[in-house]
C-alpha cells in the first residue's frame, strides 16, 4: 500500500511530468485555452495512462524486447481511439473543442514514457498507481494553466462556453485575449515552470533543464562525422 | 495557385510549432546549436513529406473502401513508425554520408507529433494526394523556419544574464512566444 501512495506523490509532485519533467508539451499549451479543456484533456489522458500502463504491465513478460515499441503503440493507440469514441458520444462539445489533440494522446510523450520506464519493468498494481499519478499531475498541471489563461484572456473562471461561474468581463475587466491565444500559452507555462525553480531552489532543490536529445557527446561525434 | 495558398499558410500562418504546438519536444529538445537544429529540421522534412503522401494514399485506397476510417489513428501510427525504421535502413545502406549527418534524428521523429498531425489534418480537411504532399511539405518548411530561428537565439541567450529562475527552461518558452507574437504578422496575408 505504501508503494501505492508513493507513486502517487511520485506523480503529482516530485516528478510532476509537466512542471518538472516538462514531458507532453503539445497538448499542455494547445489544450489550455480554459479550465474545463484542462481538466477534459487531463482526464482522458488519465485513463488512456492506467489502462495501458495496466495492460503493458500484464504483458511484460510475453512481449518480445524487439518489438517493445510498435506493441506499446498499438496498445496506446487502442485506448485513444476507444476514448476518442467515448467522448464524441457523450461529451460531443468537450470533444469539438479539443479536436485534433484527443487522437494525438498517442503521441503524448508521457504516456509511452511511462510504458517503457516503469509499467515494461514492473507488477500490475504499482503501474495502475503509477499512471493515476502522473495522470493526476499532468491534470492538475494542465488544469491550472487553463484556469489562469481563463481568467487573464476570458475574464471568466470554470466557463463552459455558454455560461460561467464567475464572469469578470460583464463587471468592468477587459480580457488581455492574447492569453488565450498562441503566445499566451508560451508566457503562462514560462511563469509557472520559474515559480516552480524559484520554490525548488530556496528548498535546495534542482531546477528543471531543457531536455536534451542530442547530448553533447552526441553532439561532438556528429561534429566529427561532417569534418570526416 | 490554391496549392501555393496551402503551402503558405501551413509554413508561416499557421506555424506547426508556434501556433499549433505540434512537434514541440524536438523544438525544444534539439535546438541548442543550430547545426543540429538545421539537420533536425532535414529529417523532418523527408519524414512527413513521404508520410504525408502514404497516409493519404493509404486513407484513400484502402481506409476508405473498406470502411474502416475509424482506425485511422492507429494505422496511421504504424505506417509512421514503420516508415521512419525504412527510411533509416535505406539511408543507412544507400546514403551512408545522409545517414551520418541525419541518422540520430530520425529515431526521435516518430514520437513527434507533427507528423501524425499532419497525417490527420490532410485527413480531416479531404485533400487530395497533391494537396496532402504539398500541406506536409509547407509544414515541414515552417518547422524547420522556427527551430533554425530558435537555434540562433538560444546561442546567444547562453551569454546573456538571464535572472536565476528564468534560466533553463522559462526563457526558452518566453523566446519562443515572442516568436509566436511574430508570426502573427502573417496572418493577415490571406
Amino acid at each position: 500500500m505504501n508503494k501505492c501512495i508513493e507513486r502517487l506523490y511520485n506523480g503529482l509532485i516530485k516528478e510532476n511530468p509537466t512542471l518538472v519533467l516538462t514531458l507532453g508539451m503539445c497538448p499542455t499549451l494547445a489544450v489550455t485555452t480554459s479550465a474545463i479543456n484542462g481538466i477534459g484533456m487531463g482526464l482522458s489522458s488519465t485513463v488512456v495512462l492506467v489502462l495501458s500502463n495496466l495492460i503493458i504491465s500484464l504483458l511484460r513478460k510475453v512481449i518480445p524486447d524487439g518489438v517493445r515499441m510498435p506493441a506499446f503503440i498499438v496498445i496506446v493507440a487502442s485506448f485513444v481511439t476507444m476514448v476518442q469514441f467515448l467522448m464524441q458520444g457523450f461529451l460531443p462539445s468537450l470533444y469539438d473543442s479539443l479536436g485534433i489533440y484527443i487522437p494525438l494522446i498517442v503521441v503524448n510523450c508521457i504516456i509511452l514514457g511511462r510504458a517503457e520506464s516503469y509499467a515494461s519493468k514492473n507488477p500490475a498494481i504499482p503501474s495502475v498507481f503509477d499512471g493515476l499519478g502522473m495522470g493526476l499531475g499532468f491534470t492538475a498541471a494542465i488544469t491550472i494553466l487553463g484556469a489562469v489563461r481563463e481568467l487573464i484572456g476570458g475574464g471568466t473562471i470554470l466557463s463552459t462556453g455558454s455560461s460561467a461561474l464567475v464572469d469578470f468581463s460583464t463587471m468592468g475587466y477587459t480580457p488581455a485575449s492574447i492569453f488565450i491565444l498562441a503566445p499566451g500559452a508560451f508566457f503562462v507555462l514560462a511563469m509557472c515552470v520559474a515559480l516552480m525553480n524559484r520554490i525548488k531552489r530556496k528548498h535546495g532543490m534542482k531546477q528543471a533543464e531543457v531536455p536534451d536529445y542530442i547530448g553533447d557527446d552526441k553532439e561532438t561525434a556528429l561534429d566529427g562525422a561532417e569534418t570526416n | 495557385m490554391s496549392l501555393l495558398v496551402i503551402a503558405i499558410s501551413a509554413a508561416l500562418v499557421n506555424n506547426v510549432v508556434l501556433s499549433q504546438f505540434l512537434g514541440l519536444c524536438p523544438f525544444l529538445g534539439v535546438s541548442k546549436k543550430i547545426n543540429t537544429a538545421a539537420g533536425m529540421g532535414g529529417a523532418v522534412i523527408g519524414v512527413i513529406s513521404i508520410s504525408s503522401i502514404i497516409c493519404s494514399l493509404i486513407y484513400d485506397f484502402i481506409l476508405t473502401p473498406l470502411d474502416l476510417t475509424y482506425l485511422n489513428t492507429i494505422v496511421f501510427i504504424l505506417v509512421i513508425a514503420t516508415l521512419v525504421q525504412f527510411v533509416e535502413m535505406v539511408l543507412k545502406k544507400c546514403m551512408p554520408p545522409l545517414y551520418e549527418a541525419l541518422g540520430v534524428y530520425l529515431p526521435l521523429i516518430t514520437t513527434n507529433c507533427a507528423v501524425l498531425g499532419i497525417a490527420l489534418t490532410n485527413v480531416q480537411n479531404s485533400y487530395n494526394l497533391i494537396e496532402s504532399f504539398v500541406s506536409g511539405l509547407g509544414t515541414a518548411i515552417g518547422f524547420t523556419i522556427a527551430i533554425v530561428i530558435i537555434a540562433g537565439i538560444r546561442e546567444r541567450i547562453e551569454d546573456n544574464d538571464v535572472p536565476e529562475s528564468f534560466k533553463g527552461m522559462p526563457i526558452v518558452l518566453l523566446t519562443a512566444g515572442l516568436m509566436s507574437i511574430a508570426f502573427f504578422g502573417f496572418s493577415g496575408i490571406f
